[in-house]
């Protein structure tokens, strides 16, 4: 008799069947584009673009996968990868629903909450989205609203305003663990200039084995 | 087929794919849920989950919505719509878009009247994104069975693993947030260069001094919404208001935002 599977082999088959499919859509698109509009790419510009851009994002996509599947559980990342955004929004929503539900990625429930939490904030953006698109074809104040100078700012501080209410939950429960990764973390950063917006995406999985590296050594000591 | 960035077609095709997104989170929702009431887990606790993650994600997705607003005046509705409610991350469209545009020897203020241009834009940020589709079905599963061998029998390290994870992942955002305090006293790092896009497609390189004090805006920024977060910890502990927690993170978030237009009017 066939062995009977358990939710997290059933989400790995189901998350690859999805993720294929969409895969495929997704790159039918472009080519559906050239087919109906009868025309190539400009292949000089599409070169030179790609070199520009394709080195260093799939450098991070690919740190991104190591470094975030264990934070996002199974079926957190099958979703998360497919919707984007995950920096500013889906690891954080998923964390702080961890936490609040008092469940860890790595077991089943937490696997749950995060599922749950990543699947209604795609859900959800996305309408959001559907709704903005349709007020800004056919309402075009609320458009240039969005865009304008004086709200910029909010939207360019995102990051900020999003981690520093993280950063308290998390250091306040374990003060002793985050000394040393956030001295770390800043001094690299103030005093590295090469780091920034664009290379915050590497220096998470140095943050993370670093400060893993450091639990271990104080876990030892009986320190935490 | 004439061409328009906001050609019909293109929005039955983007319509496609996005209705197939939704339909992968709802079938992935649904299963949670009910995997969730298998195991008899406290409904009250997953509704929270989903109140506190659907309020959550608001501030966040109109961000988004507003990179959709700012590509769509080249790329038309479209293309951004799809690139950034799937697979989309704000920062990297706009640069992906930006150098495509820039590399056909055009800016993102004008719309783009070449189809053969709009394609190239659409291969350009489609296979930018694609080792992350094609190598999260490979690896996930791979990943997820190593977490489970290291070390996880040991239930209080487990514990204390899951909580490094997580802090180290924090505390290099919050390094990030830093990035530019060097201006304070390196003069250097105050010229920034930006490529202006010419008329007839040429650019030319112009520097701008920004003040030294910029910096610190995103610190004060994240001040502001830690000590917003703290405050509603303490109201809520104090005063017995639980449910200041489960919106706690919205509510820091939005505040932060809020506080950034007049600190960056302040320090800028």
């Amino acid at each position: 008799m066939k062995k009977e599977m358990t939710y997290l082999e059933s989400v790995h088959r189901d998350g690859r069947i999805w993720g294929f499919t969409l895969l495929v859509l997704i790159i039918l698109f472009p080519t559906a584009l050239c087919l109906i509009f009868g025309v190539l790419p400009k292949w000089d510009a599409l070169l030179k673009a790609l070199l520009a851009v394709l080195p260093m994002y799939w450098a991070v996509g690919i740190v991104e996968i190591f470094t975030y599947v264990p934070m996002l559980g199974a079926g957190g990342a099958y979703l998360s990868f497919v919707t984007g955004n995950i920096s500013n929004l889906k690891l954080p929503v998923a964390v702080d629903a961890m936490e609040k539900a008092d469940v860890k990625a790595s077991s089943e429930e937490g696997e749950i909450i995060s599922t749950v939490s990543i699947a209604v904030s795609s859900i959800v953006t996305t309408f959001i989205i559907i709704v903005g698109v349709i007020l800004l074809i056919t309402v075009e104040p609320i458009g240039a609203f969005l865009s304008s100078p004086v709200l910029e700012p909010a939207f360019a501080q995102i990051l900020p305003a999003l981690f520093g209410g993280l950063a308290v939950v998390f250091i306040s429960k374990n003060v002793k663990l985050s000394i040393a990764p956030i001295i770390l973390m800043l001094s690299l950063f103030i005093f590295v200039p090469a780091l920034n917006e664009g290379t915050v995406g590497i220096m998470v999985p140095v943050g993370v084995l670093f400060t893993v590296g450091v639990a271990r050594i104080m876990y030892k000591r009986g320190w935490i | 087929m004439t061409f328009s960035v906001n050609s019909p077609v293109i929005f039955l095709m983007v319509g496609i794919i996005i209705l197939a997104v939704l339909g992968q989170s709802f079938y992935f929702l649904f299963r949670a849920l009910k995997r969730a009431k298998e195991k008899g887990m406290d409904s009250a606790q997953l509704k929270k989950t989903i109140t506190a993650s659907a309020i959550f994600t608001v501030a966040p997705a109109v961000a988004i919505l507003v990179g959709v607003v700012t590509l769509s005046k080249s790329l038309g509705v479209a293309l951004p719509w799809l690139r950034l409610s799937v697979i989309g991350s704000l920062s990297y469209e706009t640069i992906a878009a930006e150098r495509a545009v820039s590399e056909l020897g055009q800016g993102l203020e004008k719309q783009i009247s070449d189809p053969s241009a709009f394609v190239t834009v659409a291969w350009v940020m489609t296979l930018g994104i694609l080792v992350g589709l094609i190598l999260t079905p490979v690896l996930t599963k791979k990943i997820q069975g190593g977490m489970n061998k290291i070390g996880m029998k040991d239930k209080k390290w487990a514990e204390t693993f899951n909580n490094a994870m997580f802090l180290g992942m924090i505390s290099a955002f919050l390094g990030f947030v830093f990035s530019n305090v060097s201006r304070l006293w390196d003069a250097g790092a105050r010229i920034i260069t930006e490529k202006i896009l010419q008329q007839d497609g040429s650019y030319i390189v112009e520097t701008a001094t920004v003040s030294a004090t910029s910096g610190l805006i995103p610190v004060c920024v994240m001040a502001v919404s830690a000590v917003i977060m703290a405050i509603c910890g303490i109201f809520a502990k104090t005063l017995k208001q639980h449910w200041m927690n489960d919106y706690a993170l919205p509510i820091s978030l939005i505040g932060g935002m809020a506080s950034a237009i007049p600190i960056t009017n302040w320090l800028s």
